[in-house]
């Protein structure tokens, strides 16, 4: 396991700081996301995890340093961001729901296409939509329209966008959120399958999702990064109890 | 899989090939209606009439690329109209005005000089090269700059026709260069061959009508192109695809390029079926004409735009020959009829007719239902907002 965490597909990032006004929204974060780990990154709200990850993925301008592949992100814009290998999902499931499964997963997998290509229909499905529709499971209901998707499966089907995008680092906001006890489990598998030499950065509230399926947790607190470390070492973390107040006991008991 | 499983894979595979290929089959039958059917039945006025309803046509299916798949509320059509038209209209002035010769009403308004850049549409093969190449050059730097800057809704709509108004404004100020108020009219001959032989008129004719269909052929293979979804899903969630790893400003840019090169060509073969065209025809108001056409046959599906610019032109001149000055009002309540009852516009009737089938397909269709024909339907009927970053804040 250690090995992996010293490949090159690594994100460094320094001073990050987004100003909204005047609110520093995250404010100084030096973090390094390394490869090969579900990394979770949990703090109350408002403490800045989502802005971090849209300063991350172009959606908001930061400033300071990320730099992935010797590119400073925060200099890119959103879809170059992408083209270099990271990739994400949103609060809120945003899948294309008019088009269908296999549709949304192709466009998905146009970024390893030329774009004079996409002047012509789909002939068969390419391999790297068929993997990730059975990865995901969703194979059956391919030709099915993604808006009759459960809530789980259309959180499935993002995962799966991004595995056909073939990105090397993933940001997941709160992808369990809203799903049933066992689509959380199989979400769970799913990205322990999945995440090989991948960086997968997942924000979640879930605090027992999170004990179970995180290698290495990042804890923010308006907008700084509080502690870091396994979930033992967070747990066992003063500031962190603090921040949980009311989850102090929860946070402790199942460590 | 059991058996049933088996059934109903079967019998959605079957749909999926009619939902790809049945358009071919409308668009033979249209093809039959207006390459064989009206030149065989219709007189000569009539026939030239439906020619002009044609080449309007060339520019709504255009506008239903942008618009209806691209969703882009493009309300100054009429300029990329206007350049093919004028382009035209400037080569066969220079036909009627002989080698050397220089257009009459340059005599009549101004001292008899030409400017030097009528002069390239001397030739026949400039001319055709300068219909397609013109509106791209033009189109291409204003959607770059619109685009990129993210100008959208109705912001972007607000712009496009500006440029309508402009264009018509610069045309009647310049009237020495470009015939001003009154347009470019009195041609005599087509690429060498006389306007007045009902025989050319017919051929014409049969042009225009053979662009209609290929044009229809372009866009099928368009929409059930990966770059077909693409647009559809940049029209219905742009911000979500930036993170797919597009920049939707070119995705919209080529739609938007295609549809004036689409207006351009529509409008080089409205002016010899016409006999004339000036700013009236290109103006504000004008696009707004066409683009009425395009929302009553339906925007965004494959013959809406054809029919409805079709049909428009159509009752255009019949309610205003048996109503010279109310036919306005009926093409108003058309719209507004149309546009309560059927915002996915007449097309839209379609797969509501066919979804009235008792048949099994109906059943197997269930869930996928329509899946193809909803597609296609913006997922808001008003495209001024188009999808705010809300779900993603």
């Amino acid at each position: 396991m250690t090995a992996s965490f010293l490949g090159e597909d690594y994100l460094e990032i320094r001073n990050l700081t987004v100003d909204f006004d005047g609110f520093k929204a995250v404010d100084g974060v030096d973090l390094t996301l390394l490869q090969g780990r579900l990394h979770f990154l949990i703090g109350p709200n408002g403490a800045g995890k989502t802005t971090l990850v849209d300063a991350l993925t172009g959606l908001v301008r930061g400033s300071g340093e990320a730099v992935f592949r010797h590119h400073d992100l925060l200099a890119m814009k959103a879809h170059e961001i992408v083209r270099l290998g990271i990739g994400r999902t949103f609060q809120t499931a945003s899948v294309f729901e008019q088009l269908s499964v296999l549709q949304n997963l192709d466009i998905a997998a146009g970024v390893h296409r030329k774009a004079r290509r996409s002047i012509l229909a789909r002939g068969k499905v390419p391999e790297r939509v068929e993997q990730a529709l059975d990865t995901i499971g969703l194979t059956a209901l391919a030709h099915r329209p993604a808006g009759i998707l459960a809530h789980g499966q259309k959180q499935w089907l993002e995962v799966g966008m991004l595995l056909v995008q073939d990105a090397k680092m993933m940001f997941l906001d709160e992808t369990v959120a809203g799903m049933s006890t066992d689509e959380r489990d199989e979400t769970g598998e799913l990205l322990k399958r999945i995440v090989g030499d991948r960086t997968i950065v997942i924000i979640e509230h879930d605090m027992d999702f999170m004990r179970r399926y995180a290698d290495f947790v990042t804890v923010m607190h308006t907008g700084k990064v509080l502690a870091e470390g396994t979930v033992a070492e967070v747990q066992s973390d003063k500031r962190v109890q603090e921040v949980y107040l009311g989850t102090t006991a929860e946070v402790g008991t199942h460590g | 899989m059991t058996d049933a499983g088996i059934k109903v894979a079967g019998v959605t595979r079957q749909k999926r090939l009619l939902n790809t290929y049945g358009p071919l089959i409308g668009i033979a039958v249209l093809a039959f209606f207006l390459l064989v059917w009206a030149p065989g039945t219709m007189t000569a006025f009539r026939l030239g009439n439906l020619g002009k309803y044609c080449a309007l046509a060339l520019a709504s299916m255009g506008i239903g690329l942008a618009w209806g798949r691209g969703g882009m509320l493009v309300l100054g059509q009429g300029v990329f109209f206007g350049l093919g038209a004028y382009a035209m209209a400037m080569h066969m002035k220079l036909e009627a005005a002989g080698p050397g010769g220089v257009p009459d009403f340059m005599t009549l308004y101004g001292n008899g000089t030409m400017p030097s850049w009528w002069e390239p549409f001397r030739s026949g093969p400039f001319t055709l090269f300068a219909i397609v190449a013109l509106p791209a050059v033009v189109s291409f730097i204003l959607g770059y700059a619109i685009l990129k800057r993210r100008v959208k809704g109705a912001y972007f709509a607000i712009l496009t026709q500006a440029m309508a108004v402009a264009f018509a404004t610069l045309l009647i100020a310049t009237i020495k260069q470009t015939g001003g108020f009154n347009g470019l009219n009195t041609f005599t001959t087509f690429f060498g061959h006389n306007l007045y032989d009902p025989k050319v008129g017919k051929n014409l004719y049969m042009i225009a009508a053979g662009l209609v269909i290929l044009f229809m052929l372009i866009l099928w293979q368009l929409y059930r192109s990966r770059y077909g979804e693409l647009l559809v899903a940049t029209r219905d969630a742009e911000e979500r695809i930036r993170f797919l790893g597009y920049d939707p400003a070119n995705i919209k840019l080529v739609a938007f390029v295609v549809a004036a090169i689409m207006a351009s060509i529509g409008g080089a073969m409205f002016v010899p079926l016409a006999g004339i065209i000036s700013p009236s025809n290109v103006d504000a108001p004008a696009s707004i004409m066409l683009l009425a056409g395009v929302a009553l046959g339906g925007r965004s599906s494959l013959f809406g735009p054809v029919l409805g610019a079709i049909a428009v032109g159509y009752s255009r001149s019949t309610l205003s020959e048996k109503f010279p000055t109310q036919w306005t009002y009926f093409l108003g309540a058309l719209f507004i009829v149309i546009m309560l009852f059927l915002p996915g516009g007449v097309a839209s009737l379609w797969p509501k007719v066919r979804s009235l089938w008792p048949s099994s397909t109906r059943r197997a269709a269930k869930g996928t239902a329509s899946s193809v024909d909803r597609d296609h339907e913006p997922t808001r009927d008003v495209d001024l907002d188009q999808a705010e970053p809300a779900a993603l804040a």
